[in-house]
């Protein structure tokens, strides 16, 4: 069950993050650009796009049957940003239906446009603060103020760092993405370059996370490099990333794809191995264990099935769905 | 008067009524995008059916901009949806906390078949002249089925709330947790029931209405005929299957949720052959309803299908645990008036097609442009009725309502800020609509607009 919730949450941020950085690829081309980058964004995310989401109902689901002291004391304190991030979920998915199915083409579209690439960078950004939240250990239970309880629980500079550092990586993700969806050569030279621009910018958004944790006073750096298991994962991501660069005009365009989540995989795992089964790290040296606050047996039992019987049905229509839209892609476009 | 305090009652609201608020919000207005997603899958899989059956092109053209109206019913549904996912958290912390483990598993399931759904959309909206036609029509259909058990699903997990069941609640702990039975709870079928046919009926009706105005106003006359034919029947029979369930549900009611039967009737005092009473205004204070319309012993029969059976009356319950009457009662009155309504309008409507002469004939069609709404105020007044009538309950008899609420205060702006969002959502959803409508000629029925002037 709680391998069935990193992998939830890990394929949302494989699939959503490709998505959404889809959305920051499109804030940052030149206007020249633009409707090349929006037709093979379209092209790409189109079809898949709804169901790269639902991976966020699963972990919600997955939190609230099997671990509902985890999804409620992440409820409470970081309410703030939960409620930004859910806005932006709104006018992202609306923003981004709406622009292709008015029936009448006008201005709206500008709207639409402008809504879509803002709340593509806003939602991301509270993902990561919350992501961020969750293990700076800023979570006060005891809180007596406002501010100590439902502000400073997220407004920290470890928690914004990981929130600017997950935009990134989602523009990182759709870059290397968009490279094998490119029907020409010169988009697919400006998506390497996005590529490139943005895999610098995430290793300087990277560094600052670490700078942050030292001023927030997290022992990020022991968690990541004090462990062979974190040290490891990093090696492996840097050691993809160099053969990602070599091979990055590769006519086999799976083969960035992969590398690319690969990468991701290993920051996620560094980042989590660490202080696994906690779940959330709160002030003090206390912490949400997801051993000791998981829900009764016979729920757990009925929510593994669940879930099972969902794989059986899911999986394999949403593989189908994938190696559809892939295949046409390559034939008719 | 009354509009100027209730104007004054928004901005001096507490964090209780402002997260019951926004909580009614987000799910009044989830409730319309989720039931016209669910249930438009039908219609046009119905349109498709008809033309790869017949190969009439008005079919194909059909089905393709109901399924716009589809796509975005279900991505405003979808994030509707996701966003109470989160509320659910964010609102009643204590309640998720304790039901979370209890009443979850229709969640998961429900996350299963949202997401075979949103697989299923996928190939639909984007396998036109990819596929085998008939993979094509199914995930059509998969997307309705798959709608269908969701709407089913998050409604048996709403049962549990007014029927709790699956757990031993013993000095305020929630033991020996069975999540299945608390899914499979009393009210469950009742429930899902009436909320499935509210679906079809209300959803059909819109649509319906929306398609006779066009007809009426003689434009695309033959798509707009198909169209208006496919809804109309999906409605005018779940209007008629409707007072059945609806019947059943009292009856459910009467037995489970006494105090919640009594609001809805304004039935202050335990008797025995009681009355219906329709309409009138409660008096709380007096415990009385004045102008209303008594039927003797109807009451009775309704609850227990018999004239001379007891009905609980209020007074069989503690004041602090009485529901609102007034709102539950009008919302319950308001509810069964469109109902019956809605039921009239579609036994003329079969009688109408059984005598051709008053097919398409301009009264039958301004009926149902008159009936356009009926049916959503109807699932919007019996989803008051259903939620206000559990009141002070959040857990029906197990926990009030009042100690689920988040302790964060100042939720009355989050409150300010979902009405202005759901608001111009839903403004920009009728804009979107009112586009698609306008361009039908233009997109999907160039061909017949001249050749059906004559018909």
């Amino acid at each position: 069950m709680i391998a069935f919730l990193y992998l939830a949450i890990l394929l949302y941020v494989l699939l959503a993050g490709a998505d959404f950085g889809a959305g920051i690829i499109e804030m940052f081309t030149l206007k020249r650009n633009i409707r090349g980058t929006r037709k093979t964004l379209y092209h790409a995310i189109g079809p898949i796009w709804e169901a790269n989401h639902m991976w966020l109902i699963i972990v919600i689901v997955i939190l609230f049957v099997g671990f509902p002291i985890i999804y409620t004391d992440l409820s409470v304190y970081l309410h703030i940003p939960l409620l930004i991030m859910l806005m932006g979920i709104i006018a992202r998915g609306t923003a981004f239906v709406f622009r292709h199915y008015d029936a009448v083409q006008d201005e709206m579209q500008e709207l639409y446009n402008k809504v879509f690439v803002w709340s593509s960078f806003i939602t991301p950004f509270f993902l990561g603060v919350i992501a961020g939240s969750t293990i700076s250990g800023h979570i006060d239970k005891g809180a007596q103020t406002f501010l100590d309880a439902y502000i400073f629980s997220w407004l920290n500079w470890f928690s914004l760092a990981v929130g600017l550092f997950t935009v990134v990586l989602c523009g990182f993700l759709a870059s290397v993405y968009l490279i094998g969806e490119a029907d020409n050569e010169n988009d697919k030279q400006r998506f390497i370059h996005k590529a490139k621009q943005t895999n610098i910018i995430a290793v300087v958004a990277g560094i600052l996370v670490f700078g942050a944790a030292l001023a927030d006073e997290i022992p990020l750096l022991n968690w990541v490099f004090g462990e062979s298991v974190g040290l490891i994962a990093v090696i492996a991501a840097t050691l993809s990333l160099i053969v990602m660069w070599k091979w990055i005009n590769t006519t086999i365009r799976f083969l960035p794809r992969i590398l690319v989540g690969f990468q991701v995989t290993m920051i996620v795992l560094a980042i989590t191995y660490a202080h696994f089964p906690n779940f959330v790290i709160l002030k003090g040296s206390e912490s949400l264990s997801l051993y000791e606050h998981i829900a009764p047996l016979k729920t757990m039992q009925a929510l593994g099935w669940a879930l099972l019987l969902g794989s059986i049905f899911i999986l394999p229509a949403l593989f189908y769905l994938y190696y559809s839209f892939q295949k046409k892609e390559n034939g008719s476009y | 008067m009354i509009t100027f305090d209730l104007f004054l009652n928004i901005f001096t609201m507490d964090d209780f009524l402002a997260a019951r608020s926004q909580m009614a919000l987000s799910l009044g207005f989830h409730i319309i995008y989720a039931c016209i997603g669910m249930v438009m899958p039908f219609f046009m899989a119905v349109s498709h059916y008809q033309w790869i059956r017949t190969n009439q092109d008005v079919y194909k053209n059909l089905t393709k901009a109901w399924s716009k109206g589809v796509a975005i019913f279900f991505a405003t549904g979808a994030v509707s949806g996701t966003v109470l996912s989160f509320e659910l958290g964010l609102l009643w912390p204590t309640f998720m906390r304790h039901a979370g483990p209890i009443f979850g598993i229709p969640f998961s399931l429900e996350g299963t078949a949202f997401f075979i759904e949103a697989i299923a959309l996928g190939f639909f909206l984007y396998g036109w002249d990819r596929f085998n036609k008939w993979f094509h029509w199914i995930t059509g259909v998969v997307v309705g089925l798959s709608g269908l058990a969701s709407g089913i699903l998050v409604v048996s997990a709403n049962a549990w709330m007014n029927s709790p069941d699956g757990f031993d609640f013993v000095n305020g702990q929630y033991l020996n947790i069975d999540p299945i039975d608390a899914m499979f709870n009393d009210a469950w079928f009742s429930q899902a029931l009436h909320m499935t046919l509210a679906a079809f009926a209300s959803t059909g009706f819109a649509v319906a209405g929306v398609h006779a105005a066009m007809i009426l106003q003689k434009k695309n006359v033959l798509f707009h005929s198909k169209a208006f034919k496919i809804a109309a029947i999906f409605a005018a029979i779940a209007a008629i299957l409707q007072p059945v369930s609806g019947d059943f549900s009292a009856k459910d009611v009467a037995r489970r949720q006494p105090a919640k039967l009594a609001a809805m009737e304004a039935h202050f005092h335990t008797q025995k052959s009681a009355p219906l009473i329709i309409g009138g205004i409660p008096d709380v204070k007096n415990k009385k309803v004045d102008f209303a319309i008594e039927l003797p012993g109807m009451l009775s029969f309704l609850a227990h299908g018999d004239l001379e059976s007891e009905v609980k009356g209020l007074d069989t319950v503690p004041e602090d645990q009485h529901p609102p009457v007034s709102v539950v009662h009008y919302a319950f009155q308001i509810m069964v008036s469109c109902g019956v309504v809605m039921l009239l309008i579609s036994i003329i409507f079969f009688v109408a097609m059984a005598k051709k002469s008053w097919f398409y004939s301009t009264w039958l069609l301004k009926l149902f442009v008159l009936a356009l709404p009926l049916g959503f105020i109807a699932v919007e007044a019996g989803w008051t009725v259903t939620e206000v009538g559990r009141q002070p309950w959040i857990i029906q008899d197990v926990m009030r309502t009042v100690d689920a609420v988040t302790p964060m205060p100042g939720i009355v702006w989050s409150f300010y800020m979902f009405t202005v969002v759901y608001i111009s959502l839903s403004i920009a959803v009728i804009y979107l609509l009112l586009r698609q409508i306008k361009m039908v000629p233009v997109l999907y029925d160039k061909a017949s607009d001249l050749s059906t002037l004559t018909s």
